[in-house]
């Protein structure tokens, strides 16, 4: 079924059955630039049956703190990647924002920024929200791009917090307020 | 500072490990003023019994032990040895040298006294000299200036500020994340030392 608020112009957002997700994870972390783009945690390549055991846990339990969507395509219902929100604060109307995209042929086409789009719309139709924020790295111009488009500003840098390739790299934190949201007037309804 | 430095002796205050005895009952009393959750964390502030406080300083040993990302230390007074406080390093990232702080006296009557600014200034050297951190992070409302200036004073620099991600007494605050870089507390406190020779 299609729920036309999970639903954009080009993907949907899905629940999946953690042996669905555990073989897509183990396969995209083996792509090492998807997770360095995703992740400032070390590679470690787990087993498809070491990602269900983990899914289980962490995925199925309450989630007043975090919610998870994988991403498919509504041509061909191809699942193409995760997003999800962490620390939320209900009570403060704020979450952060995470979203990836593993099958690299689906990358710099706007099936990210569509949804992301839809996330928006859940944030703060759905959960009532006030703000969404995210984290960046500063070596991924191409995910700032998509977040500008979509209607984020930049918050900040946290100087050198990543180490790698022998050099130090900032996270960029940036946000969207519901009045930005609702001004920029894409998938507001 | 060398070897035989006593990293967590100061002047006033020592950094000491929980005394599971004695100490829940102190910050038990603490928890009933929710100021201080306010200041420390996002969650809903709530008081916590003592039997609760026993649990949670057994999660808190528990988290140093297995997750040696987290370095968890009490504030006690020098001379007769009594709870202040909590300083803490936690959400250590060891492949970026990285982590984040949280500092609190727990009695309003005892804060303005010069404890937090020493336990701050053990605890930076802990984490630049002994954990070799590349930088340290903290993040404080803006509803609460009082910990801006502090961490300010010690050369903290604003580096975030997520708009309005408080919501207290239906007013809206920024989340402000400050950060402080190896090399600046290492300028900043050879200025100190120089200072303290004339």
């Amino acid at each position: 079924m299609k729920n036309d608020l999970l639903t954009g112009k080009l993907v949907h957002l899905t629940a999946e059955n953690p042996e669905v997700m555990a073989e897509c994870f183990s396969r995209w972390n083996q792509d090492s630039e998807w997770l360095r783009l995703l992740d400032t945690e070390p590679p470690r390549l787990f087993s498809q049956k070491n990602w269900k055991e983990w899914l289980e846990k962490n995925l199925e339990k309450d989630e007043r703190d975090r919610i998870f969507f994988a991403i498919r395509t509504l041509e061909g219902e191809t699942l193409i990647g995760f997003t999800g929100l962490f620390d939320l604060f209900q009570q403060h109307g704020d979450t952060l924002v995470a979203i990836a995209l593993g099958e690299r042929k689906f990358w710099g086409n706007g099936y990210g920024s569509d949804a992301m789009r839809v996330m928006l719309r859940y944030a703060f139709n759905e959960l009532n929200l006030h703000r969404v924020g995210l984290i960046v790295f500063e070596y991924n111009p191409r995910a700032i791009r998509s977040y500008e488009k979509v209607g984020f500003v930049p918050e900040g840098r946290v100087r050198g917090a990543m180490l790698r390739d022998g050099r130090r790299w900032d996270y960029l934190y940036m946000g969207i307020m519901r009045e930005e949201w609702l001004a920029k007037g894409i998938m507001t309804s | 500072m060398s070897i035989d430095t006593q990293l967590f002796e100061g002047k006033l205050i020592r950094l000491a490990p929980i005394d599971h005895e004695k100490d829940p009952e102190v910050e038990s009393r603490w928890t009933h003023d929710l100021s201080l959750s306010r200041a420390l964390w996002r969650k809903p502030a709530m008081p916590l019994s003592v039997t609760q406080m026993k649990k949670k300083y057994e999660a808190i040993e528990k988290e140093v032990d297995e997750t040696k990302r987290c370095f968890h230390f009490t504030i006690r007074g020098r001379e007769d040895n009594r709870l202040l406080g909590f300083v803490r390093i936690e959400g250590v990232e060891w492949t970026h040298s990285i982590g984040s702080l949280k500092l609190a006296i727990g009695d309003p009557v005892e804060r303005g006294k010069g404890y937090g600014s020493e336990a701050l200034q053990l605890m930076l050297r802990f984490a630049f000299s002994e954990l070799n951190l590349y930088r340290v992070s903290v993040v404080v409302g803006e509803d609460n200036p009082a910990a801006v200036k502090f961490f300010t004073r010690f050369g903290f620099v604003e580096e975030v500020r997520r708009r309005k991600a408080l919501v207290r007494d239906g007013q809206t605050w920024d989340s402000i994340h400050l950060g402080l870089l190896r090399d600046e507390w290492l300028a900043s406190n050879s200025k100190e030392e120089d200072g303290d020779e004339k």
